[in-house]
């Protein structure tokens, strides 16, 4: 029973001896192998750490197990939300949209608008118009917003949903109202987001192709360009990257467009709400065709809108600042394209981070890593912890898109201990369990859903990555740039020490080791 | 503030509410709202409004789909079994491990809640079937999880649409192996709302699991006089384990939970107890009234939420019994009354009077009500994401003052009756709680209990008391205005 004095929740109150009862009492009806014959279990989760086991578990072809990844639409109500008073509008099933919001929002702590036209049998039928037509009026009375996104759930890609005439139906009807909620220049981008083709990043970048293509139809100058420069940081989960990146660029003293820039939208300061802040301007989106280039952050979450960089007759450019030298190469095309040194108060920057890293070496030289995330998060990451001398023994991408699992083998290449290496792509993380139980590592770095590997395995987990839902505060900070290298440093360097402490703790075993100074 | 005032200002706020939308839309939504008192006997429902039906495109409703009630609600959480999410691979990552339905057991050897088993649709899948896709998933779990009691294989809304029987493959492979394999209809499009999930996952577990053939887990169950069930209980947080404890205290073996800390055994051998236990009603009176035709079985709903809700909850219970679990039923009450006093002494003062506003699920917008009354707190509204008339017939006699009652709620129209109404406290799930969190209001999720809970039982009564009292009097809320920006400050 609780003591007034000292009332526990779950995490102490089922300790109790009571409820210890009642938990060992319960077992008698339960039919699982725990109950009837914990040694059974044992011996299977012994079994499951097996190279036999694991040769079994990288042979599966269809069953999926605690993958990495998600679906196209999430993406692109990222991208959605990167721009000013814009309404994510996902065209399908209402369940999708809850499960967007809900993700996004465990993960940034901050409200995701977004909204669906809540599709049901009728609409699988008969096809989504006039839920479309209904769905677009509403969002925009109700909402107000400057623009309407619109994306698909794979129900209205099944039964084959046109997003165009639907859109263009919607403002037809609508005039006949005065064009009082929908007015005839009221932009309304869309595109076709499957569920069922690529991820998460896919959809990203769908919606960034069809937003960028759509908005400047029309205003597309191929001779006289503009010195300005367009980026797009891609499916960036991290708040303080899009902030030093922005910064990176100020510093230069040159004028660009963030095409995609959820910073403000997830980061509001408390004492109001309003239900979007921040974001690129409408009127700078309709002219970044203008723009002299195109920088993209993620390649490979953009692999489609950077295509549009031919037909602009604009410059394609692709980087990852990611890490030191990811940062140096983003610098130094900065320059390039300003036709401006590069910024004294960034050097000085550049030689803090390289301070930090040669004070620090001794603790991740030749650590072993696993790590896991998205393909441009991957290539930046590993690149970094090779910088610092650390051994990347598993990197996994499980939605890795052609080109990145050769592209990552050739960065593993670059390190002496590359004959260790190993690229796994397109796989889930119950093989990285079986991974990290045959070939064990130090330390593993990726999102939330490494939890249970850190509980089966026993390997400590950083943290980097998306989604992190058990840790707070970490989207805020940044990993790209110097000052995010820094970060990245400071994160990893100080989880090998606490796991040396950790390690060295037995009192008058091991804490002979167990020095105050390190 | 008198009664009559609260009410004249509840009314002109839904009036105000429904101003904003299109005409169309404004009639559909007008139906969906109103205000209900506890004395309103000409009302059929509480504030007389309408529920179950299509929620209004483009408003921003927080309702979930089929697949959510029957994989996230009523499967998920049996954990000796394997729940495939069957089709494209986003539903099954964002609905993985998000409701905290505890459970005992080895995880990815003998029990798989938190896990995520996708069938990954590729575009190959939706233009030449799933179902050969279907049948290697089923064996190769079988061969990596071999202890595993059965699969169910959760459609997800491509199935539905492109002719995939997976209702034919799964009776192929269980007969040739032996094994439970259980399929579920419940794609995403299907019905309004998570509640028809909640049905077709019911009629699965009549069809699959009463009158299905299920290998042997061990001895069956010897009967006893006093076996009851815990039915509609998801053992969030541990809520289950909060209350079996009365439960047994009281001398009654609950030999099922369902489906929080399940195995398919307890529920298997469900039809053998003499009472269910019904705590979610809407998602789980289905199947309790299937009980009730086949097996003669009664049902009885119940609250465990707060003092004066488990007290007549108990005796409700007890009262199916002979006089020594009547008995016993009072020493229990007598047990933990100090303890409740205690509880209620020490929270009272600090939270009573202030007001609160609910938007939940299946049985919360009204059974929690009295939990906050119980601790001086005043409930002004409340809503249902998934309700049908009967949840809102069973809300009338809930409430205990002037309520707006709001179905389907949407995020402007919650904004709006929060600005209006000004409630102390907001409770309600994950999608809403930064918006009221941001304009400087205490907010409690109540689906997940914040990461807290158990919420249910005596013990679960005295962690609500406190978690709300920690919601309302932290320091953190008077930040929200700066120096410079308060009145008569310098």
């Amino acid at each position: 029973m609780q003591d007034v004095d000292k009332i526990v929740n779950g995490k102490d109150l089922f300790k109790k001896p009571e409820y210890q009862e009642t938990l060992t009492n319960k077992k008698q009806f339960e039919g699982g192998m725990g109950a009837l014959n914990p040694a059974k279990v044992e011996e299977v989760a012994e079994w499951t750490t097996t190279w036999e086991y694991r040769e079994k578990n990288l042979a599966r072809e269809a069953i999926t197990v605690n993958p990495a990844k998600a679906c196209q639409p999430l993406g692109a109500v990222m991208v959605a939300l990167g721009f000013e008073n814009t309404m994510p509008y996902v065209h399908g099933s209402h369940g999708c949209v809850a499960y967007f919001r809900s993700y996004f929002t465990r993960h940034f702590k901050e409200p995701t608008p977004c909204v669906s036209d809540s599709m049901t049998e009728d609409a699988a039928v008969f096809g989504g118009l006039v839920n479309m037509k209904d769905g677009l009026k509403n969002c925009a009375a109700v909402y107000k917003p400057d623009m309407i996104m619109v994306s698909t759930t794979c129900m209205a890609e099944v039964i084959g949903d046109d997003l165009y005439a639907f859109s263009i139906a919607a403002k037809e009807e609508d005039q006949e109202d005065g064009g009082k909620y929908l007015p005839e220049d009221y932009p309304i981008p869309y595109a076709h987001t499957p569920s069922f083709v690529g991820s998460h990043i896919t959809g990203y970048d769908n919606m960034m192709q069809g937003t960028m293509n759509q908005l400047t139809d029309g205003n597309v100058d191929k001779e006289n360009k503009k010195e300005r420069i367009n980026i797009i940081p891609g499916f960036e989960t991290y708040i303080g990257s899009i902030r030093s990146v922005k910064a990176m660029v100020e510093a230069f003293d040159y004028d660009y467009i963030m095409l995609g820039d959820h910073s403000d939208q997830w980061d509001m300061p408390a004492g109001s709400y309003n239900m979007f802040a921040g974001g690129t301007k409408i009127a700078d989106a309709k002219d970044c065709a203008n723009s002299k280039a195109t920088i993209t952050l993620q390649k490979y979450s953009t692999v489609k809108t950077m295509k549009l960089m031919k037909r602009w007759k604009q410059e394609k450019v692709e980087l990852n600042p990611i890490g030191l030298k990811g940062t140096d190469e983003f610098l130094m095309k900065l320059s390039e394209l300003t036709g401006k040194e590069v910024p004294e108060a960034l050097k000085v920057e550049r030689g803090r981070l390289v301070d930090a890293m040669q004070d620090s070496y001794p603790y991740m030289h030749g650590k072993k890593f696993a790590i896991w995330g998205d393909p441009d998060f991957l290539l930046g990451v590993v690149s970094f912890l090779l910088e610092m001398g650390a051994e990347p023994t598993h990197v996994l991408c499980h939605n890795a898109p052609r080109g990145w699992e050769a592209e990552m083998r050739a960065l593993l290449d670059t390190s002496p201990a590359k004959d260790s290496l190993n690229v796994w792509a397109g796989k889930d993380l119950w093989h990285m369990r079986s991974l990290i139980f045959t070939e064990p590592v130090d330390f593993m770095i990726g999102n939330s859903y490494g939890k249970e590997l850190m509980r089966d395995t026993g390997t400590p987990l950083i943290y980097v990555g998306f989604p992190i839902f058990d840790r707070h505060h970490l989207h805020r900070y940044s990993i790209s740039g110097y000052d995010g290298g820094l970060n990245l440093l400071t994160w990893i360097t100080n989880k090998v020490l606490d796991q040396l402490d950790e390690d060295t703790k037995g009192i008058a075993t091991t804490d002979y080791f167990f020095d105050l100074i390190r | 503030m008198g009664p009559e005032s609260l009410e004249a200002k509840q009314k002109a706020a839904v009036e105000e509410v429904l101003k904003a939308y299109p005409e169309k839309a404004a009639k559909n939504r007008a139906k969906h709202i109103g205000v209900g008192g506890p004395e309103d006997e000409s009302a059929k429902t509480c504030g007389n409004v309408r529920s179950n039906k299509k929620t209004v495109p483009g408003v921003m409703s927080q309702r979930g789909c089929a697949y959510a009630g029957s994989k996230g609600v009523v499967w998920g959480p049996v954990k000796d079994m394997i729940h495939i999410s069957h089709g494209p691979i986003g539903c099954g990552q964002y609905s993985r491990a998000g409701r905290r339905n505890y459970y005992i057991g080895t995880t990815g050897v003998d029990t798989f809640v938190t896990m995520n088993f996708s069938s990954d649709f590729q575009e190959k899948d939706i233009v030449f079937g799933g179902d050969k896709k279907l049948t290697k998933c089923l064996e190769e779990i079988d061969g990596l999880f071999p202890l595993n009691n059965g699969i169910t294989v959760q459609s997800e809304c491509p199935i539905g649409l492109i002719g995939d029987d997976i209702n034919a493959t799964s009776k192929i492979y269980a007969k040739e192996t032996g094994s439970t394999i259980v399929p579920v209809n419940c794609e995403g499009f299907r019905g309004v709302s998570q509640s028809l999930g909640h049905h077709i996952a019911n009629d699965t577990i009549r069809d699959y699991v009463f009158e299905g053939s299920l290998p042997s887990m061990g001895e069956a169950i010897e009967t006893t006089e006093y076996d009851v069930a815990i039915i509609g209980d998801y053992n969030i947080g541990g809520d289950a384990w909060s209350s079996r404890i009365l439960l047994e205290e009281m001398g009654l073996r609950v030999t099922a939970q369902w489906s929080g800390d399940a195995t398919l055994k307890e529920m298997a051998q469900t039809p053998k107890v003499k009472l269910n236990l019904l705590h979610c009603y809407r998602s789980m009176n289905y199947i309790s009234r299937h009980m009730e035709k086949e097996y003669g079985i009664p049902w009885i709903e119940y609250n465990f939420f707060g003092p004066t809700q488990t007290i007549t909850s108990l005796r409700k219970i007890a009262a199916f019994f002979d006089e020594s679990i009547q008995a016993k039923c009072e020493e229990v009450i007598a047990k933990y009354q100090p303890m409740i006093d205690a509880v209620t002494a020490k929270y009272k003062p600090r939270l009573e009077g202030k007001q609160v506003m609910l938007f939940v699920g299946g049985l919360r917008p009204r059974h929690v009500i009295g939990a906050y009354e119980d601790l001086g707190m005043e409930v002004i509204g409340t809503g249902y994401e998934f309700g049908h008339d009967d949840d809102y017939k069973r809300t009338k006699d809930e409430i205990f003052r002037s309520t707006v009652i709001y179905d389907d709620v949407n995020e402007y129209e919650l904004e709006a009756f929060v600005k209006k109404l000004q409630p102390d406290l907001v409770a309600s799930g994950i999608k809403e709680k930064y918006v009221f969190q941001k304009m400087g209001l205490p907010y409690r999720q109540m689906h997940s209990w914040d990461y807290s809970g158990p919420y249910h039982g005596y013990d679960g009564f005295a962690i609500f008391a406190q978690d709300m009292d920690l919601a309302l009097n932290s320091p953190v809320w008077d930040h929200s205005t700066a120096p410079w920006d308060k009145e008569g400050e310098a």
